[in-house]
């Protein structure tokens, strides 16, 4: 493999860092109209009355627009693939807004400063409704947030609104009660993860034109170009052909922008007026009004023999999803289907799980996606277990987790929605990646505690992970190669790059393809005009699914080029062979380079453009494998937490490039690192974020990240493109588990509500004292 | 109202609203590189160097520019290229959203701190937030970066 599994410097990295203009808001029309929104100040209430007149008369401003305005077309903005496993419940506006934040109108004008002072001029009366705010008391309450009848779903998601339940899901493989009751060692404990921000660094934004056809333009800084030109169409009844979705350079995603948010909004202005308009999120709407992550309840029960064979889980979840319901039955899987597999030796596993509606910020898609909520209660739980049963919890995972060659049945039951598919795992280095962390750590020195000072100890812990590459049978991404005179090609592709160099990796896969170098493959991605359709950037999926159609395309790309290649040098196809810059007839007797070949093709004889395609659907998952390690320091004192090191070793099979691999890991790391020691989204009573800004939400500086170490298992996929999984969203969660677990072995107290910080442990520690 | 401002080399007068901040005024001259993320000066991706030395253009009024040297990253292709490239050998760029931003505040410290240690680039930096690479990477890279050039 010459330009696969090579670090090689990604495409655009280097005009990014020059400061190029190539984001959405660098990219807007000069003379874009600046759309603002009027939000929610409540967390629940009807619109009795609002009054736009006096905003309109303000000069400078082109259109306010409320529910009156705009078809009453319900949506659902989860930008997934169709039909949406999540339930249809958003109008774009409503009578009725649902947390603080909520969209009540719209205001276009020529300046900044005019839009938000007509902002001012708008006249609401709210009748206020009963907020539900609690997500334990959700179900059944007396408030029910989403009463009007258009809300459903498109196929059975075990919705009910009428009881706040968005979605739910249940499945059991075995009998977990009777395994439980006969099991020598039980252990039930309860655990609470909370809502986190994604807090990409590139706010969201949109901006939207009529083209010269009076077709639709939207340049959008979004993960799914092709969904979000769906919700459009599904929302102003538009033709599909009437839109065009453009994705510039992305500052960012982590699942924030898989969901469209402000793309209608702006749609409808541009709609409306016939004018470019723009909108871009303040910090404090991208975290109030887009998504956080799906706040959890897990109660989990194991069940082990004496020796250490754990022979059950039962997990019940509770999810909060907010006020909407986007990825409110996929998220919630995902905490079972992901975490559940991992010990695949059980007789019994139950899953039960309930996602409510209440008044918060909606939850939605968010790297980890419901796994890394799963993976903390579960890998809490299996570090409790190890201590009741006396046994190392590197020993006790050892002894139970899935290997290469072996299956769950959970593969099969339990999908993205739905169905999943049966997998043995013909790829899977969890053992390896379990022994070398523990060496990176130092786990035998370590394990559990050293004492370093009167008030300073230390402590190891650990976690596994999984998650999937794509969703099988599900998402489809396609490739488009073309061959340009001078024998270099345009590479076309609907797959989302958001910063995580997915345009160089499937470059490097069509060069590997091809045998020509990847500098020699031009990248664009994606426009819903000019690319082939492509999924989106989720689920882990870009490496192995859009990577599969690269590879499938270029090898198609490589055939026309070595028939055309025959015809020219007079032989039978399959006589010439092709090295990467030329092409020789296997006899000796003749070659001409690709470069003449294409020159040739576009301008002298047998003139014809070669353009080769292909798609991939998955018909498997194939989950890339995490073993994490914590080294902490507690401050007995204080409850202070360092985080002295974190090692991990992922098995996401061949890495298509080494350093963007690494980094991914290493970035997820962090995200993860911030959920389990400082972020959380939290409210007032009233419902309103407290923490609306990054002054307040705290993620990881620089200083907080002290020393991380990340390796890779050797192992390959067959069914990934050159051996690769997918490595985007693991690197995220293991760490909430195995910070908890290392915690616990510094203190002997046990956080079972994230994030772990120091009042929590300070005051658990007083507890255990008196 | 006008500032007189030496724009990455250039002497200008930039028309100016009072209230108005730094970054916006340079995105309108046509500085794109200049980004926005937080509106609370918390993130630092709209660090621009006012006289050398790195200053938050979200939160400046473009009035205190005035008589001042501005420089962004169109001001200093050549050096920042250099940087890119040990940036990306390492991987380390990302969504490039904080690039910008971070590339001066690393030439801003080079320029400060003769042969700084690791914790002294940790501190100088630590106001320019990444929620992508996890800062390890961008550690390795800045690390090559001052070791060759010294």
């Amino acid at each position: 493999m010459k330009e696969v599994n090579q670090p090689k410097p990604k495409l655009e990295g280097k005009g990014l860092m020059l400061g190029r203009p190539v984001y959405a808001d660098d990219l807007a029309p000069q003379n874009a109209l600046i759309v603002k929104v009027l939000r929610s100040p409540y967390a629940f209430a009807r619109i009795k009355t609002i009054r736009t007149e006096k905003a309109l008369q303000l000069p400078g401003v082109a259109c306010v627009l409320t529910y009156k305005d705009l078809p009453r077309n319900i949506i659902t903005r989860a930008g997934q693939g169709y039909p949406e496993p999540s339930p249809y419940d958003k109008f774009v506006l409503d009578e009725v807004v649902r947390y603080c934040g909520d969209e009540v109108a719209v205001v276009a004008a020529v300046s900044e400063a005019i839009a938000e002072a007509a902002l001012e001029f708008i006249e609401v009366e709210y009748e206020l409704l009963e907020a539900v705010l609690d997500f334990e008391q959700a179900e059944g309450n007396r408030s029910v947030l989403h009463p009007e009848p258009e809300a459903h779903s498109k196929f059975d998601i075990g919705m009910d609104a009428s009881r706040n339940i968005a979605a739910s899901y249940r499945m059991n493989v075995g009998d977990v009660d009777a395994v439980l009751e006969q099991c020598e060692v039980v252990v039930r404990d309860r655990y609470y993860t909370q809502a986190q921000a994604h807090v990409m660094l590139e706010p969201h934004a949109i901006s939207c034109y009529l083209d010269m056809h009076g077709r639709l333009t939207v340049v959008s800084s979004t993960q799914t170009p092709f969904h979000a030109r769906r919700v459009i169409g599904m929302a102003f009844d538009i033709p599909r052909k009437d839109i065009r979705v453009i994705k510039p350079r992305v500052g960012g995603g982590f699942g924030g922008k898989q969901m469209t948010h402000g793309e209608p909004l702006v749609a409808a202005v541009t709609l409306k007026t016939g004018r470019p308009a723009k909108l871009v999120y303040t910090r404090r709407e991208v975290f109030e009004s887009t998504f956080s992550r799906h706040p959890m309840r897990f109660d989990i029960a194991l069940g082990a023999t004496r020796d250490g064979r754990i022979k059950a889980i039962d997990m019940n979840v509770l999810s909060d999803t907010g006020a909407y319901g986007e990825h409110a039955l996929t998220v919630v899987m995902g905490a079972g289907s992901k975490p559940l597999p991992l010990y695949n030796k059980v007789d019994a596993v139950r899953f039960n799980s309930v996602v409510v509606y209440t008044n918060h910020t909606p939850a939605g898609a968010y790297r980890g996606y419901g796994a890394i909520q799963g993976l903390f209660a579960l890998e809490s739980a299996i570090d409790q277990l190890a201590e009741k049963l006396g046994i190392s919890p590197a020993e006790l995972r050892r002894q139970n987790m899935i290997a290469e060659g072996e299956t769950s049945p959970i593969f099969k039951i339990m999908g993205e929605g739905g169905e999943g598919v049966a997998m043995t795992m013909d790829s899977c280095k969890l053992d390896y990646c379990v022994r070398r962390g523990m060496e990176l750590i130092g786990w035998d020195r370590k394990f559990p505690r050293q004492t370093v000072g009167p008030n300073k100890v230390r402590g190891v812990g650990m976690a596994l992970a999984m998650q999937g590459s794509g969703i099988a049978n599900i998402d489809m991404a396609s490739a488009v190669l073309k061959l340009n005179d001078d024998g270099f090609f345009n590479l076309m592709v609907g797959a989302t790059d958001i910063g995580t160099g997915s345009d160089t990796i499937l470059a490097q896969i069509a060069a590997e393809a091809l045998n020509v170098s990847t500098d020699q493959i031009i990248v664009y991605s994606s426009d819903t005009d000019l690319t082939p359709f492509d999924k989106g950037a989720y689920a882990s999926s870009t490496t192995y699914v859009s990577g599969n159609a690269v590879k499938k395309a270029a090898e198609n790309m490589k055939r026309l080029i070595e028939i055309e290649g025959a015809l020219k040098l007079r032989v039978a196809e399959g006589e010439v062979e092709f090295d990467g810059t030329t092409l020789r007839r296997k006899d000796g007797k003749g070659s001409i380079s690709l470069k003449d070949l294409a020159t040739g093709l576009y301008y002298h004889a047998n003139q014809k453009q070669l353009v080769a395609s292909d798609s991939y659907v998955g018909q498997k998952s194939p989950p890339p494998y995490m073993a994490g390690f914590a080294e902490v320091e507690v401050d007995l004192e204080t409850g202070k937490i360092d985080l002295l090191h974190y090692a991990a070793v992922v098995d996401c099979g061949t890495t298509i490039n080494p350093n963007l691999a690494r980094i991914q890991v290493e970035g997820g790391l962090v995200q993860g690192i911030g959920m389990a020691l400082y972020e959380e989204v939290r409210y007032t009573e009233q419902g309103r974020q407290l923490n609306n800004n990054m002054l307040f939400y705290n993620i990881p500086n620089r200083l907080d990240i002290h020393h991380v170490t990340v390796e890779f298992a050797e192992s390959y996929e067959p069914s990934g493109p050159y051996g690769a999984k997918s490595v985007g969203e693991i690197g995220i969660d293991t760490p909430p588990a195995a910070i908890a677990n290392a915690v616990y072995n510094a203190t002997g107290v046990r956080i079972k509500d994230l994030p772990i910080t120091p009042e929590k442990v300070l005051m658990a520690l007083k507890q255990r004292r008196q | 109202m006008k500032i007189n401002v030496q724009l990455n080399g250039l002497a200008l007068a930039l028309e100016i609203a009072p209230h108005e901040f730094l970054l916006d005024v340079l995105r309108r001259y046509g500085c794109l590189s200049v980004k926005r993320g937080c509106d609370t000066s918390s993130c630092g991706v709209c660090t621009v160097l006012m006289d050398g030395v790195p200053v938050l253009s979200c939160s400046l009024f473009a009035a205190k520019a005035d008589g001042h040297s501005i420089t962004t990253v169109e001001g200093l292709q050549r050096e920042v290229a250099e940087l890119a490239d040990f940036m990306t050998a390492e991987g380390a760029d990302q969504c490039g959203y904080c690039n910008p931003g971070f590339a001066l505040t690393v030439l801003a410290m080079k320029r400060e701190l003769a042969a700084p240690t690791e914790e002294q680039i940790r501190h100088y930096l630590a106001g320019n937030l990444c929620r992508c690479t996890g800062y390890v990477g961008q550690m390795r890279a800045i690390a090559k970066y001052l070791g060759v050039k010294e």
